[in-house]
This record gives structure tokens, C-alpha cells and sequence, in this order.
């Protein structure tokens, strides 16, 4: 390939993709609340839906696990756990295959869906769709990526890639080098990873953000959310002063303002 | 700030803890709940109602929000009525509240609209001539009239701006009015009562013009014409609010939870109370899940158990018992101590007319009207004439009222029965039960029961001639074994003679002992309370040919029970909103009585009838509904021919009315130097004038313009549906039947045969709606007229004393426009055009004798027709009257709007009584302004309804004195204390915006409102002894009319339903090769539309199968195969229509359900038998007339507008009902013609 291109394609068009993801998201986020949201279409038809999309979101949620963990982790930190890159290779290859199948059998469900059941097409946006297949097609060259990575069982080329991402990520000049003569398989799924994350925020992909992993922390069965000032509470114990006992009156909230 | 900032403190969230850590506090942002707040913000709430042919008249809040209304929810301002009786509101149900739909839907229509067809003509004829030559250009062209006619329903509407459709309408118009006579132009609105200043508007309009409004309520067959027959008042009865006080409720074919849902809870209420409740009802309608039992006799046999129920009710309150209450009332109440002669008829009598004053000698003292005055005997059995006949009302004052008192003053008791010492006669009564069709029960009794009578002979001008009481007949009638032998009556109810309680457990199904034991409860309760059972009767039984039976049956029953005029007691026939409270105030705004009078005014039943030509294609034979007992005379004829008989001797109203143009009729009689009524009576008599009923067919004898607004005559109403596609319209029709002429029967003596029927009579058709209608589909020009939440207007019923606004919300949205300004914008354009052909015309106008004026005395005795030569043409007398009316059309919209002298001239009035309005005018120019005419403004809808209010009685306490002293003059009894407290009352048209306003008690109705009881009908008659309207001047029971008598009904009786004969002609002929059933067609009331009206609201059709269907019972369904859903099709004689059906156990084996009014417009397919799309559930019923419907000039029997007339039932059809094996939907075009492909 060019280097130019090359260049290009895997030197800038990545930050152009995480500029527009971040800064898009950022932005939908604070001007569209109400756009903010999954679309899910589960009131119009739950059939094929609940195999689908468990089968579509376990699976990614692996792989996506994987790619993060497998392409940002530094190549010292296997080298210093002992983990060999062959034996890495294998566990990507094994894991990422069984999630990408488990994948691949929803997202097949959910397009048949979309595309083929007249409600939920007749609510579909272009942008429904558009991730829709985009999501096939790149779960699709990341299976059909499973053959060639066979061929290099010694990890050689799964280096290359960590080693891009990272040099991408700490803004490494030269990282689209590493990738210069890479199976165009992989560099078709290179491509078509930063481009989803170009459309991300334009689409319902937002609702990833707002994956509502604080409930896993959460304490107390109960939130109020306050629209006093934190100071003025006197009311409700702060994490201060925990639950110890308070004097006499020292419970009688301040005159009430306002709906409380 | 920002969404995205303000989260930035992921270490921060928790703020506290409470409840020992089981719950937490966050300062999380909050503000997203303000969209939810948003959601239910708005901006305005304004007060409007729906004006639709609704009772409910429910006041509703509108919401407006960005100046789009949103949504709207109950009104729960009411005033409180008083304790011990729940309040009015929540008034409203979810097809009201899903209304706000209909403004921004796609089936708005929010343009003009003109059939492309016709605009490219107009502009074509337009460039070179003017408007009004332009129009003739196109309607004299064969060709180019019919290029646009026949594809009425086709698609093919254009928009247009207002100016251009106003010019079309007011050339064709002015056109009519020149060439053909302005009785030509014709209106059909319905219902005034619930939008009544937009058919104020257009009726105004016509009547200015001299066009024909059509009237409405006889035509939907809610006119029920044993109101009248009885009570002289049509469908005058209690407010919802009284059956809170009733002891004992029968809901007879009425559902009211599903039509009147806002009153339903009175209902509810009231059970809770201990009242009892039966509910009848042949289906398992809503409403019998009120019912402490439910009876269901087989459809269309209600009189049989009427019959039965005053049977066991006569034998054990009655003549086992006299119930001292019940006695009185009868006495003092009813006709049933009045004499009728007897006479001979082979070897038994037959009760003849009852007997007046005039027959005696002296006149019993009587000069003043002793025709119409009736007979009875007093307590020592002397014939006295007791006061408050109809004869009392007129040409006398001060006798006209139900103190029990003769002419001469002295009092009287009426003697009911002559039982006891008398001899007795053998008297005929005619039985109609030996035959029924289909399926219903024939009984093997004789055609004519011979029984046994008590009889006095008096000796009378004409000789010694028998006479009994109604009381005696009636006991004889209801197959009464009284002792005095004789054949045909019974004396145990288990004997299977008519109408005993076993007879009729044959013919209706319902188990004796539940008659028995209903009939003496309903008595029982009547008897403790002094009358508190009522009656809650539908339009279920009032839809049938014989309807009156039933009515009359059931009347008879509160009758006998002394219920009617008694709080809590009485007749409630709720169908229709036909109360229009302040009537009185209305009329000259709506029929422009302040600039001429008479109007034209036609019942819509008739006129239909005639110019859909139904009456081509009549099968039914007089001789079939003849007596066996009717006087010896001329009774054959067709029932046109009937029909044409009543509008010649003036007992109906005419329209078109004569073959010449009315507007030439004036110069005519002056060129013979003859008064104008003069000249006509010699006129038609000679034949130089020819009434247009006896040819509807000839095109001079055509309706050419018509407006329908505030309607959906084809989409709803129109009986006879295909009939009105094929001969009205002229377009393509599903019309499976031959013609009389085609079938070889016999054709009408006295109308006029053309071998080749008519096909598209109008010229042009233009309907007001907001909403793409059926009616709008089908029609020339379509003008979008505001919704009911865009317009000022009133709305009344009889359901609560209220007088609800409708107000403007938001301005009519697009181009629409209040049917006031669309009217005022017509009358504009005609007055610009009309002077190219006319001027200031003289029109005379013919009117049939009319109820509550002198005129009503007009035929006492025998029938006479001039025509037959058996009487002389005598205007108002045997003839319709003949007045001349001058017309200004070039000034005809300076007329509109403002209100014009005769107010001040000729006063104001209504039902009989009339009072001085000057006070009330001054009042309107100081208020409204004067207009250039001199006369208060009446430019915009709230200058029409400030007229309204401050002209009626019941909104302005004033003319309530001044009508109440009115009418005391008549009764020589002081009325005005019920209306003399609110002398200072004036609700004007901003009281009843700010809150609902209860009305001010009036006498042109007979119930009054107070703080101690509810509306009840007949209060007045009973408590202040006001007579009723009829000839004796109580509750007529005896209808001693010839026609009555021949017809068989002078007396109520079982007759079954009549054989439309539409099925044999099809049977076997359209067959698609699944099996197909016969079953009755039933039309009830829908759940899923707007009242009768509207079945075009998504929001309303996602709650049931989304199109049209027809529910049928699952023994039926069995049998020829379908099953839930399928696709069906059904049809007769008179067409085709396809639905889905719903197998239900509801439906009783033997009929079927089909709700009416769903659209044509909403996923109708098209038919396999007539290739057309669907049809709708008209396009299988024909209007059927009946002849003592068309009776007049006879006191109670007399015309009024929406009072008395023919009715178009519907309910005796049968059709063929199969499973359907294609459905096709026609969404191909048609391939073109090759004309237009060359074009």
C-alpha cells in the first residue's frame, strides 16, 4: 500500500475517528438529552429480540473486553506475567471465536428482524440500519480474521497491532508503520473499527456510555435526589457524620422551599 | 450548566444516607423531570363541547398549548344540584375525548375543494361569460353536466381558493332559483340542537333564499310518531338527573352505559338507592349487566310484550283492583273516559272516531269549535264536553286547560267505564299476527277478533248510534275477560289468546312468568310511589316499520300506571339530541323569520324517498298492512301514492313544490286578476299548475342544488344508499333489485312512470365538513369548515338543563372557516352574482297545515281529497296554504346579517302562544349594534347566539314572564310563578362560557326546572293543568283518524315486522360456492365512533378490528362457516357491503349487528357481488314509508318540522350473509376510458 495512504488511513484517521467520538459524544450529550437513549424496539416486537440481542450483547461485551484488554494492555505486562504470545494468540483466537459466533448468530437475528419485519423496519432510521450492518460486517472480518491469525500462531502479527493501538494512544508518530504490511483482512477491520467509532455518536450506539455500571456499587435501596443545596440539609444525615444521633431539633429541616 | 460537567463528580454522587443506609441521597441533576412537567403544561384552557349527534352535551376543558390543542379533559365545574341527588359531572366519554384527533389528522380537510371535472368546465365557461351564464353553459350540456356527475365518489377533488367556490355555488344557485324556482335548492343539516347557530347559518341562508330545509329526525328514524300521536309534543322527556328519582327502571332497547355514557352514572347511582332494574334487549347489550333481570324477547317483538305487560297490568290494577291513584289519573289524564260511536260493519261494530260535541243536537251548548270537541259522560251519565279538547284551544280563551269542568264550568267526574248495567256489542278488532315473515312467530288466531263491549246509545243528530269508552275498548282490546262473555278474551294468563302472557311467551320468547311478574312490579311500584316507574326506551325499537306498536305499547303501560308528568316517572326516549332548548329564540335566526315567513321546510323521509326514487323499487303492498276491520272505501294505491295524497290535501310538506317556478306563480295570478292563493287553488285544480310530488322524475320536478353540512347523509344516514348513488347522484351504484317497471308490479296510480329512471337529479352537491367524509367524497365541492373546538356556538339536551358553549380554541386551522362565516361568504357572493338574473322576486310558498296553530282544525271528520273531486281546494284547509313572500336577492347578505322587522312586527312565539319581542330587539341593537339594514348586527356567530339567548324564553327570565302569562291567557289559569323569580335572568352568551348555566322554565316545553324536582315531561299537564297538544286534550290512547282506523291501529296492537322482500330476488344468484344464511339486519348504536356520526378516528377504531364489521352469533356462524374475522359479505335487493365479522355469543341466533355509520372511506374493500367498493350498511335497507305517519291537518295529527311525518326504518330488512372468498381492496386504476386518453 501507499504509505501515504497508509499513513493516512492508520496514522490520522484514527484521531480524526476518536475526535468525532468524543467530542460528538460529548456534545449530543449536553445538547440532545432526549436523543440520548437505546431505541430499543421491544414494545412493537419482542420476537427473535430476546435471543438476538443477548446473544448480540453477551458476545460483544466479550469481545469488545478482549480487544480493549488484549490490544491497550502493554506488551511487558504479558512478558512479566509470562503469558507468551502464542499462548495469548491462541486464548484471542479461542475466546474471541466462541463470543464472535454467539455474536454473529444474534446480530444475524436482529437484522433478519430489522430488515424483515415490516413494524420494526417502518420505525427504523437510516442510522438503525446503517450500525446495524455495519456491526455485522465488522463482526464478520473479525471471524474471517480468525483463518489468517492461524497462520501467524506465534503472535508476531497481534504484536503489531498492540503496538499500533498503544502508539496511537500515547500519540506515537510512526504507528501506522507497524501496520504497513498486515493481511488486508485485518486492515479492512481496522478501518471499519475506527469508522464505527466515527459514527458512534450520531447513532444509538450513545446508550454504551451510559451503561449503568454504578448500580453494581450502589448502596441503600432507596435514592432520593436532592434538590437542596448539600449544605442545607440537615435533615438527612451526611456521609460526615453518618447516623449518629442528633440533638433535639437538630432534625427539623429549614423552612421548606420550593417542591420537596 | 452542562449535562456532561455536572457529572463529572463520580466521587461525589452520595451526599447522605437515611434509614440506616437503606436509602441515599444524591444531588443528582434533576432537570429532565421537567420534560414530564412539560408534557402536561399548557398554555390556555378553554370551555367547548362536541357538537355531534350526541345527548351527552358534555362540557369539556380544551387544551391549548403553542396554539395547537393538545387535548382536552372533563369539565367538573356543574352547577351542584341539590341533596340527595348526585351532581351532573363528570360529563364526557373516550369518544369525546378523543376528538382533538379529528384538527391535525390526515383526513382534515383543510382546503376547498372542487371535483376537477367541474372546475376545469367552470374556468373554461368562466373566462368568456358570466358567473351565472357560465353555470348554464355547463348544466344545460348533456355531456359536460355527466362528465362530472358520474364519477361523483371517484376521486378526482382539486383545491380551489374561496373566492372561485363561492362564485360556482352562487351562479348555480342563482341559476336554480331563476330557471327552475328556488325550492329547488335544498338543505340537509341534522340535529340543530347540537351546533345550533352553524345550522342556523346555513338554514338561514336557504330560507332567505327561499330554498328547502330537509328536516332530519324523522328521517334517521328517531322520530318516534307515537309521541306525537299521544301527547301532541314531540320527544319531550326527563333529564338523566330524574332517574335518580324513578323506584322501578325498564330500560327497553336503550344501552345506555355504551350511548349515554354520561348520564349512565345516574343509572348506577340510582341502584344503589334500591331501585330495581330490568333491562330488554334481544342481544347482551352492555346495559343488561345493570339489570336485575335481563329480558330478551326476539327482536322486533317488543309490542307483543307490551301487549302482555298492559294485559296483566289492566286485569290486576285495574279490573281485579282499582288502584285508586291509577283511577284518578286515567280519569283526569288520558282520552280513556272519552266516547267513541260504533258502528256497524257486518255482523259486529268497529269503533269509530270518537264522538264531539257537534254530534249532538244542541252541541252540548258548544259553538266555538264543537267538531273538536270530545265527549264524555259525567259521573251521573250525562254527555258533557270536558275542557281542555283541542277545540278549547282555539278561536276562545280561558278553557283550554284540564280542570274537571265542562264548557259551561260546571264540574265534572268522568265516567270511565259503562261496565255494569249497559248492554254490550260485538266489536272487531283486527288481528295481525296470523301471518309473520321469516322467521318470526305466527299465531293460528283469526284475522279479526270479534269481543264483547259495554255500549250506551245515545241519541244523536244522526240518530240513536252506540258508543262506548276508550277505557272499555282498550280492556276488550288487551283480550280482557270482563264477564261479559264473548269470545277471544281471557281470564287466566296462561290461556293462548291475544295479548295474554302465554300468547306472548309464543311470539317473543320470553318466559310468561317473567312478563307477569315485571308487568306487576312495574304497577306494584307505581302504585306505592304515585307513579315514580319509567320507561328508558332506544331507538332499538323505534327503527322497526311498526315502531309506533311498540311505543305506543310501552306508553300505554305508564299510561295505565299514572307515571308520565310525575317526577322520577315516564316515557325517556333518548335518541337523537332533538332538544333544542331555546328553541323559541332560535327559530327566527335560524329560519329567517325576522325578514319572511313561512319558510319551506320538507321531512326529510318523504322527500328522499321520492328523489333517490325508493319508491321504484317499493314491494311493499298496501293491502299487506291494511286492516281486515278498515272503513269500506278507496284504500289502494301504492304508498307513494299515499304519500303524494297527504301532500296534495296539505297534511305533508312539498318540495320541489310545484312543476312552475314559484317566482312566476305571483305574476300568473295577477295576469288572472286573482289573489295568489286563489289562483293556485284554481290552478292545480285545472291543471295550469302541477304539484311536483306527482312526478319527481320529470327534470323540472328535480332538486338540482344541495348543501349537507353538520352531516353524513351518505356516509351515515342515507338509507337507501345505493338508491342515492344511482338516481340522486348518478354515479356508479351497487343496486341488485329491478324496479316496479323491470319486475312487471304494479306502479303507482297517482305519480307519473317514466320507463327510464332518472340518474343524477343534482346538479351540484356541496358538503361542509372538517373531516373527508363519505358525504365529502361523493360530493361536487367541499368546503372545510371549522372543528368544534374553532368555532363559537350553543349546544343543548335533554338529558341536563344545561346550555353548554362551544368556543373558539384556536383559530379553524389551514383554510378552514365556522359554517356562519361559510354561509355569510356564500350570501356575499350570491348577492354579487344574483343581480345578473334576478332581483326582487315574489315567491309564493306552499305550506301543509301545521301543528300548534288554528289551522290544526282544519279536517274534523272524513278524508276529502280535491283531487278525487271530493272536496273543493281550499288553501289551508284542504290544500296546503299559499303565501306570497317577497325576496330582495340582490340584499339577500344585508338580510343575513342583521335581523330583520318582522321580530318587532309580528312578535316572537312558539307551540301555539306568541308574545311582543320590541324590548328584546332594542336590547340586541344596544348590544350587537345596528346594522345598515336598521336591525341589530348579526354579522358574527356571537352577534347570532347573543340573539338567540336574549330571544328565548329559557335564557332570558323576561320573555319567560311575558310567555307564561302567554300561555295562562290560553288556560285561564296563572302559569307565571314558575318563572317569575328569574324575571331578572339573563344568561348571556359569557355566563355559559364561565360555567354551565341551568335553563329558565318555559312554556313551549312541559317540564320545568327547580330546585324540588328534575325536568320531567308532562309536569306542567299534570301538576299545572296544562292540557297536552291532541284533540281530547289528554294522552291520546285512541287514535280515532280515518287513515288510523284503516290501518288498524286506532288501538295499539301486535303487528309483526313487514316483508321488505329483498332476498328472493338475489338468493341464489350472486353464490361464490360458500354456504350463505338469511338473517335480520340490525343497525344499534356503536362503541368505537363518535356517537352516530363519526367512524373515521384511528384513536377510536385501534380499539376494535380497525374497519368495518358486522357481529353475528355463533350458532349462525357455524352453520355456513365463518369464523371470527373472516371477511364476510351481505347483501338484498338493495345492494351489497362487506365487513369482517365478529362471532359473538352477544348476538342472538337470527340476526345480525352491524353498527352504523362506519365510513366507507376506512379498509372497505370491494364486493364480490357488485364490484364496487364495499358498500356501507345502508347500501342493504331502503327506506319503507307508512301511511298513518302522512296524516294531517288533525290536531295532534298535524305537521311540524322534526315533529310529525314519515320515518326511514330500516329494521324488518333481511339480507344473505356468506363468507368471502377475495378480498380486493380496487387500489388499481381503473383502466382509462378511451375518450380521456385521447384528452
Amino acid at each position: 500500500m501507499n504509505t501515504w495512504l497508509n499513513n493516512a488511513l492508520f496514522g490520522w484517521y484514527p484521531y480524526v475517528a476518536l475526535t468525532v467520538f468524543l467530542l460528538g459524544s460529548l456534545l449530543r450529550f449536553d445538547h440532545a438529552q432526549y436523543t440520548w437513549r437505546t431505541g430499543s424496539s421491544q414494545l412493537l416486537r419482542r420476537k427473535q429480540l430476546i435471543w438476538g440481542s443477548n446473544l448480540f450483547h453477551v458476545g460483544i461485551l466479550i469481545i469488545f473486553a478482549g480487544h480493549v484488554g488484549g490490544l491497550l494492555t502493554p506488551v511487558a505486562v504479558f512478558d512479566l506475567l509470562g503469558i507468551s504470545h502464542s499462548f495469548k494468540q491462541g486464548l484471542a483466537m479461542a475466546v474471541g471465536g466462541v463470543a464472535g459466533i454467539a455474536c454473529f448468530a444474534g446480530t444475524t437475528m436482529l437484522v433478519h428482524r430489522r430488515l424483515f419485519d415490516p413494524r420494526i423496519l417502518a420505525t427504523s432510521s437510516f442510522g438503525d440500519i446503517a450500525v446495524l450492518l455495519m456491526l455485522y460486517a465488522q463482526l464478520t472480518l473479525g471471524l474471517l480474521s480468525i483463518p489468517v491469525s492461524a497462520q501467524h500462531m506465534d503472535g508476531t502479527e497481534m504484536i503489531k497491532f498492540m503496538n499500533w493501538a498503544q502508539g496511537i494512544v500515547t500519540l506515537h508518530p510512526g504507528a501506522a508503520a507497524l501496520v504497513a504490511d498486515v493481511n488486508p483482512i485485518f486492515k479492512l477491520h481496522l478501518l471499519l473499527g475506527m469508522t464505527i467509532f466515527l459514527v458512534f455518536p450520531f447513532t444509538r450506539l450513545v446508550h454504551v456510555w451510559s451503561v449503568p455500571v454504578w448500580y453494581l456499587g450502589r448502596t441503600g435501596y432507596q435514592v432520593v435526589r436532592t434538590m437542596r443545596p448539600v449544605a442545607a440539609r440537615t435533615g438527612v444525615s451526611t456521609a460526615a457524620t453518618g447516623n449518629r444521633p442528633q440533638p433535639a431539633g437538630a432534625a427539623q429541616p429549614q423552612p421548606v422551599v420550593g417542591n420537596d | 450548566m452542562s449535562h456532561f460537567l455536572d457529572r463529572l463528580t463520580f466521587f461525589k454522587k452520595q451526599v447522605g444516607t437515611f434509614a440506616d443506609g437503606h436509602g441515599i441521597v444524591t444531588n443528582e441533576p434533576r432537570a429532565w423531570e421537567d420534560g414530564y412537567r412539560k408534557r402536561w403544561q399548557h398554555d390556555k384552557i378553554v370551555r367547548s363541547t362536541h357538537g355531534v349527534n350526541c345527548t351527552g352535551s358534555c362540557s369539556w376543558k380544551i387544551y391549548v398549548k403553542g396554539g395547537i390543542v393538545t387535548w382536552e379533559t372533563q369539565q367538573t365545574d356543574y352547577p351542584r344540584t341539590r341533596p340527595d341527588l348526585p351532581n351532573h359531572e363528570p360529563r364526557g366519554c373516550s369518544r369525546g375525548a378523543s376528538y382533538s384527533w379529528y384538527l391535525y389528522s390526515a383526513n382534515r380537510v383543510k382546503h376547498p375543494m372542487v371535483r376537477g371535472r367541474l372546475l376545469k368546465l367552470w374556468r373554461e365557461a368562466r373566462a368568456i361569460r358570466t358567473p351565472v351564464a357560465a353555470w348554464a353553459s355547463i348544466v344545460e350540456d348533456p355531456d359536460k353536466r355527466a362528465s362530472y356527475t358520474s364519477k361523483r365518489g371517484l376521486g378526482g377533488l382539486v383545491r380551489a381558493s374561496w373566492d372561485e367556490v363561492n362564485e360556482i355555488i352562487a351562479a348555480a344557485n342563482a341559476y336554480t332559483v331563476k330557471t327552475h324556482g328556488p325550492d329547488r335548492v335544498i338543505g340537509f343539516s341534522p340535529i340543530p340542537a347540537m351546533s345550533m347557530v352553524s345550522y342556523a347559518a346555513g338554514a338561514r341562508y336557504l330560507s332567505l333564499l327561499g330554498g328547502v330545509s330537509l328536516s332530519f329526525y324523522d328521517w334517521y328514524c328517531d322520530l318516534p310518531p307515537a309521541s306525537p300521536m299521544t301527547w301532541g309534543e314531540q320527544t319531550d322527556v326527563p333529564e338523566s338527573a330524574d332517574w335518580y328519582n324513578a323506584g322501578f327502571l325498564l330500560l327497553w332497547g336503550s344501552n345506555v352505559p355504551q350511548t349515554r355514557t354520561p348520564d349512565a352514572h345516574f343509572y348506577t347511582e340510582v341502584r344503589y338507592k334500591g331501585t330495581k332494574s330490568v333491562v330488554v334487549s334481544p342481544d347482551y347489550a352492555e346495559a343488561t349487566k345493570f339489570a336485575d333481570l335481563w329480558l330478551h324477547p326476539k327482536q322486533g317483538t317488543d309490542a307483543a310484550l307490551a301487549m302482555a305487560m298492559g294485559h296483566v297490568i289492566l286485569r290486576e290494577f285495574h279490573l281485579n283492583r282499582r288502584v285508586p291513584y291509577f283511577d284518578d289519573y286515567v280519569r283526569r289524564y288520558t282520552d280513556l273516559p272519552m266516547l267513541v260511536r260504533l258502528v256497524r260493519q257486518g255482523d259486529h261494530y268497529v269503533p269509530e272516531r270518537q264522538l264531539r260535541a257537534d254530534d249532538f243536537a244542541d252541541a252540548l251548548g258548544e259553538t266555538n269549535n264543537p267538531q273538536w270537541k270530545t265527549v264524555a259522560l259525567d259521573a251521573g251519565g250525562k254527555p258533557v264536553a270536558p275542557l281542555g279538547s283541542v277545540g278549547f284551544r282555539w278561536g276562545e280563551q280561558g278553557k283550554w286547560n284540564l280542570e274537571a269542568k265542562e264548557g259551561a264550568g260546571r264540574d265534572v267526574s268522568l265516567t270511565l267505564t259503562l261496565a255494569g248495567d249497559n248492554p254490550t256489542a260485538r266489536v272487531a278488532f283486527p288481528y295481525f299476527g296470523g301471518t309473520a315473515p321469516h322467521d318470526f312467530v305466527a299465531t293460528d288466531h283469526p284475522d279479526i277478533l270479534t269481543r264483547n263491549v259495554p255500549v250506551r246509545c245515545l241519541e244523536l243528530k244522526d240518530g240513536s248510534t252506540p258508543v262506548a269508552t276508550v277505557f272499555d275498548l282498550l280492556c276488550a282490546n288487551y283480550g280482557l275477560d270482563r264477564g261479559l262473555g264473548g269470545d277471544n278474551v281471557a281470564m287466566d294468563y296462561d290461556e293462548d289468546k291475544p295479548f295474554t302472557p302465554a300468547w306472548a311467551e309464543r311470539v317473543t320468547g320470553v318466559p310468561r312468568n317473567h312478563i307477569i311478574h315485571v308487568a306487576r312490579e312495574f304497577a306494584s311500584n307505581a302504585e306505592k310511589t304515585n307513579g315514580r316507574s319509567m320507561v328508558i326506551l332506544g331507538a332499538g325499537l323505534n327503527h322497526w316499520y311498526h315502531m309506533d306498536m311498540a311505543y305506543r305499547g310501552i306508553i300505554n303501560l305508564l299510561v295505565l300506571c299514572g307515571c308520565v308528568g310525575q317526577s322520577g316517572g315516564g316515557w325517556s326516549h333518548y335518541v337523537g339530541q332533538e332538544k333544542l332548548r331555546p328553541q323559541t329564540g332560535w327559530l327566527p335566526v335560524a329560519f329567517a323569520l325576522d325578514w319572511s315567513r313561512p319558510p319551506r321546510q320538507q321531512n326529510g323521509t318523504s322527500f328522499f324517498y321520492a328523489h333517490t326514487d325508493q319508491w321504484r323499487y317499493e314491494t311493499l303492498n298496501v293491502a299487506e298492512i291494511l286492516s281486515p276491520t278498515a272503513p269500506a272505501g278507496d284504500w289502494s294505491g301504492s304508498l307513494i301514492d299515499y304519500n303524494v295524497r297527504a301532500e296534495r290535501m296539505g297534511w305533508l310538506p312539498s318540495a320541489p313544490q310545484l312543476k312552475q317556478n314559484p317566482l312566476t306563480i305571483a305574476a300568473r295570478a295577477k295576469a288572472a286578476g286573482l289573489e295568489p292563493k286563489d289562483y293556485v287553488a284554481g290552478a292545480v285544480r285545472s291543471g295550469e299548475l302541477e304539484l311536483s310530488c306527482h312526478d319527481p322524475d320529470d327534470p323540472a320536478n328535480w332538486p338540482r342544488n344541495m348543501f349537507v353540512w353538520r352531516s353524513n347523509l351518505l356516509g351515515s344516514s342515507g338509507k337507501g344508499h345505493e338508491y342515492f348513488l344511482k338516481h340522486l347522484l348518478g354515479t356508479k351504484n351497487g343496486v341488485l333489485g329491478k324496479d316496479l317497471g323491470a319486475e312487471g308490479r304494479t306502479r303507482p296510480q297517482d305519480v307519473a312512470w317514466h320507463e327510464q329512471a332518472p340518474e343524477g337529479k343534482l346538479d351540484l352537491l356541496v358538503t361542509l365538513d372538517f373531516r373527508m367524509s363519505t358525504t365529502c367524497v361523493y360530493s361536487d365541492i367541499v368546503l372545510p369548515t371549522a372543528t368544534w373546538y374553532e368555532k363559537n356556538d350553543l349546544n343543548t339536551s335533554d338529558m341536563h338543563p344545561f346550555i353548554h358553549p362551544l368556543t373558539a380554541a384556536v383559530d379553524p386551522a389551514w383554510e378552514a372557516r365556522s359554517d356562519w362565516e361559510i354561509y355569510k361568504g356564500i350570501a356575499k357572493a350570491f348577492s354579487d352574482v344574483a343581480p345578473e338574473v334576478l332581483g326582487r322576486e315574489t315567491d309564493v310558498v306552499l305550506t301543509p297545515i301545521l301543528h300548534d296553530t288554528a289551522g290544526e282544525l282544519a279536517q274534523p271528520y272524513d278524508v276529502r281529497d280535491w283531487k278525487r273531486g271530493e272536496t273543493d281546494p281550499l288553501p289551508g284547509r284542504t290544500m296546503p296554504a299559499v303565501t306570497v313572500v317577497e325576496r330582495d336577492y340582490p340584499n339577500l347578505y344585508a338580510r343575513f346579517t342583521s335581523l330583520g322587522p318582522l321580530m318587532e312586527k309580528l312578535g316572537n312565539g312558539g307551540k301555539g302562544i306568541g308574545w311582543n319581542t320590541e324590548h328584546e330587539v332594542a336590547f340586541l341593537r344596544a348590544l350587537n349594534g345596528t346594522a345598515s339594514t336598521g336591525g341589530p348586527k348579526l354579522e358574527s356567530d356571537v352577534n347570532a347566539i347573543e340573539t338567540i339567548l336574549s330571544l328565548a324564553p329559557e335564557t332570558n327570565g323576561e320573555v319567560a314572564v311575558k310567555a307564561w302569562e302567554a300561555i295562562s291567557r290560553a288556560t285561564g289559569r296563572d302559569h307565571t310563578h314558575l318563572a317569575v323569580h328569574k324575571e331578572d335572568e339573563k344568561i348571556r352568551f359569557h355566563d355559559v362560557v364561565a360555567q354551565p348555566r341551568k335553563i329558565i322554565s318555559s312554556p313551549t316545553w312541559s317540564g320545568i326546572e327547580s330546585e324540588s324536582v328534575c325536568y320531567n315531561a308532562g309536569y306542567t299537564n299534570v301538576h299545572e293543568l296544562i292540557p297536552w297538544r291532541t284533540l281530547s286534550g289528554r294522552q291520546q290512547l285512541y287514535q280515532d283518524h280515518l287513515w288510523m282506523r284503516a290501518f288498524g291501529e286506532a288501538l295499539v296492537t301486535w303487528r309483526p315486522p313487514v316483508d321488505t322482500k329483498g332476498i328472493a330476488p338475489v338468493q341464489g344468484r350472486y353464490g361464490n360456492g360458500n354456504p350463505e344464511i338469511v338473517l335480520n339486519f340490525i343497525t344499534p348504536h356503536q362503541k368505537w365512533g363518535i356517537h352516530s356520526t363519526y367512524t373515521d378516528n384511528l384513536l377510536m377504531l385501534t380499539l376494535n378490528r380497525g374497519g368495518p364489521v358486522i357481529w353475528i352469533s355463533e350458532d349462525d356462524a357455524r352453520r355456513v362457516g365463518i369464523a371470527d374475522n373472516d371477511w364476510v359479505e351481505a347483501y338484498n335487493t338493495n345492494g351489497a357491503l362487506v365487513a369482517r365479522a365478529v362471532v359473538s355469543q352477544r348476538v342472538n341466533p337470527g340476526m345480525v349487528l352491524m353498527y352504523h355509520a362506519q365510513e366507507k372511506v376506512v379498509n372497505v374493500p370491494g364486493s364480490e357481488v357488485t364490484g364496487q367498493r364495499g358498500g356501507i350498511h345502508n347500501s342493504v335497507t331502503r327506506a319503507v314509508l307508512k301511511p298513518t305517519h302522512m296524516i294531517g291537518g288533525y290536531a295532534q295529527l298535524a305537521y311540524g318540522f322534526n315533529y310529525y311525518g314519515t320515518v326511514g326504518s330500516n329494521r324488518d330488512e333481511f339480507i344473505v350473509i356468506r363468507r368471502m372468498n377475495k378480498v380486493d381492496w380496487l387500489d388499481e386504476p381503473e383502466p382509462a376510458a378511451p375518450m380521456e386518453a385521447a384528452q
